[in-house]
């Protein structure tokens, strides 16, 4: 981003809506803000369409406000939940077809790198479980077997959470949801071990459960991606709406979960991707 | 330049209006400009915006991020001289800051925004609207829109090839033809704000 797109021209500051003027002055750009500063200044999300305790907006939450550079950042996302908030944040976006996301981020990423061959920009992909897991894993596992230079995010809530409720590759077995009455038939699927054997420099589970460690994989993974090559995280994101849950025990569940062995975190490190964060974080 | 029989004229067209384009409104050539759908000069297209201006009950401009936001040299030239335009004609400004759909959240009163510009209109009962400094494709999209669904006169100040959607349309627009029409507005008021 062109750090005068941030400067509002003269004679306009009176008309631009208060939001914009907030993000000017005190919005994240150009700072090193991480979620510690949160509440301290203007944010990329705060107004969004999603259910009430919605797993999915916490880590979305979350997730921006562990971006290392917001303002060279462009997410890429697809048809889900997370669509729906998508239009409220203030970075660049886009949205691809259900499914299509990391192919558009492969594409995105080699332009962006050809335009501003100085100048690092990330690109992260941001989508659901239906997207990443089901209908788009082809373009998912292809650009990590290509090792293109982005970061995959899925916010996983373990359903097609906006559709009615139906179970995804991503639900557990036995998972009953409105559109699954009898409940899935096969299991979860393991993303992570698959995104490591496909040769992801970068590999986390993690959860809102737990603030500072999704931000620390989040982090890890777009310096890396920079760097090195693929990085994909998953972020556990219970849905109240689709697993009839109260809103408020969304945080207590993850953590539940966590304790009867049902979901855990995870971190698969390649050892090139080791050194790299040994480098950096030891700097820091 | 082709003539077309379909005028580009203030609606409500209906839901679905046809895309000026595909009735056959061709884009002005280079020093001309179109006029409800027909190619005329630019003079003339100037003076007949400056007129629909002044004469609207309630005129007010867009101005998008291209002008809204001091990204490259000249910008604030421009948007400078877009104020004192807006202050000639009497015209208040609604912003379309950026292109985020931010639907159910838009506030009509403050922000307008090309999935929904007749949300904005139909708010602040406008009868003439100016689009400056909005990328063309979304420009477009805004223009049909206000078409469809509200009787909006539309005024393109376009700085690259023009807006058939547009009921007068510029192209090349810069700083000259903005410090012209507010020569013409201040002209046909009869001097008053000189």
């Amino acid at each position: 981003m062109k750090t005068g797109m941030l400067k509002i021209s003269p004679g306009f500051e009176e008309i631009m809506p208060p939001e914009y003027r907030e993000l000017v002055d005190n919005g994240p750009y150009g700072k090193d803000y991480g979620i510690g500063d949160l509440g301290s200044y203007k944010e990329l999300l705060e107004e969004h369409p999603l259910c009430a305790g919605c797993g999915l907006a916490l880590s979305l939450r979350l997730t921006l406000a562990s971006l290392p550079m917001p303002e060279d950042t462009v997410i890429v996302g697809s048809t889900g939940c997370s669509a729906l908030a998508f239009p409220q944040v203030a970075l660049h976006n886009i949205h691809s077809l259900f499914g299509n996301q990391n192919a558009v981020a492969s594409g995105l990423k080699r332009a962006l790198k050809l335009r501003f061959p100085e100048k690092e920009k990330d690109v992260v992909v941001i989508a659901g479980d239906g997207a990443t897991a089901d209908i788009g894993l082809d373009m998912v596992m292809q650009s990590w077997l290509r090792r293109e230079k982005i970061t995959t995010i899925m916010l996983d809530n373990e359903a097609y959470a906006n559709t009615g409720g139906q179970e995804s590759g991503m639900s557990m077995q036995g998972a009953v949801l409105n559109m699954a009455p009898t409940g899935k038939k096969f299991p979860k699927l393991s993303l992570p071990e698959i995104a490591h054997t496909c040769g992801c420099a970068y590999v986390a589970a993690a959860s809102p459960a737990k603030p500072k460690q999704l931000a620390k994989v989040v982090r890890r993974a777009i310096l890396v991606a920079r760097e090195i090559g693929p990085t994909y995280v998953q972020l556990y994101s219970p849905c109240p709406t689709n697993y009839k849950f109260n809103p408020k025990e969304t945080v207590s569940l993850i953590k539940q979960r966590e304790k009867d062995g049902l979901y855990q975190s995870k971190e698969y490190i390649s050892q090139e991707a080791q050194a790299f964060l040994e480098s950096i974080e030891v700097k820091k | 330049m082709r003539e077309s029989s379909y005028k580009v004229l203030p609606g409500p067209e209906g839901y679905l209006p046809p895309a000026a384009a595909t009735m056959g409104v061709m884009l002005p050539d280079p020093g001309q400009a179109i006029m409800e759908g027909e190619s005329v000069d630019r003079d003339t297209a100037l003076r007949a915006a400056a007129l629909k201006l002044i004469e609207a009950r309630n005129p007010v401009f867009f101005p998008g991020p291209l002008i809204l936001w001091d990204w490259k040299p000249g910008v604030a030239e421009k948007a400078t001289a877009l104020k004192e335009l807006a202050e000639a004609v009497g015209a208040k400004m609604i912003p379309m800051p950026d292109y985020r759909p931010k639907y159910p959240m838009i506030n009509p009163a403050i922000e307008v925004n090309p999935n929904h510009p007749n949300l904005t209109i139909w708010h602040n009962k406008i009868d003439v609207c100016l689009f400056i400094g909005v990328h063309c494709h979304y420009a477009n999209l805004a223009l049909k829109i206000i078409r469809g669904g509200t009787d909006c006169y539309t005024i393109a100040v376009c700085a690259e090839a023009g807006h058939e959607e547009a009921m007068i349309s510029l192209r090349d627009a810069g700083l000259c033809e903005l410090q012209r029409l507010r020569e013409l507005v201040i002209e046909l008021k009869g001097g008053k704000n000189q």
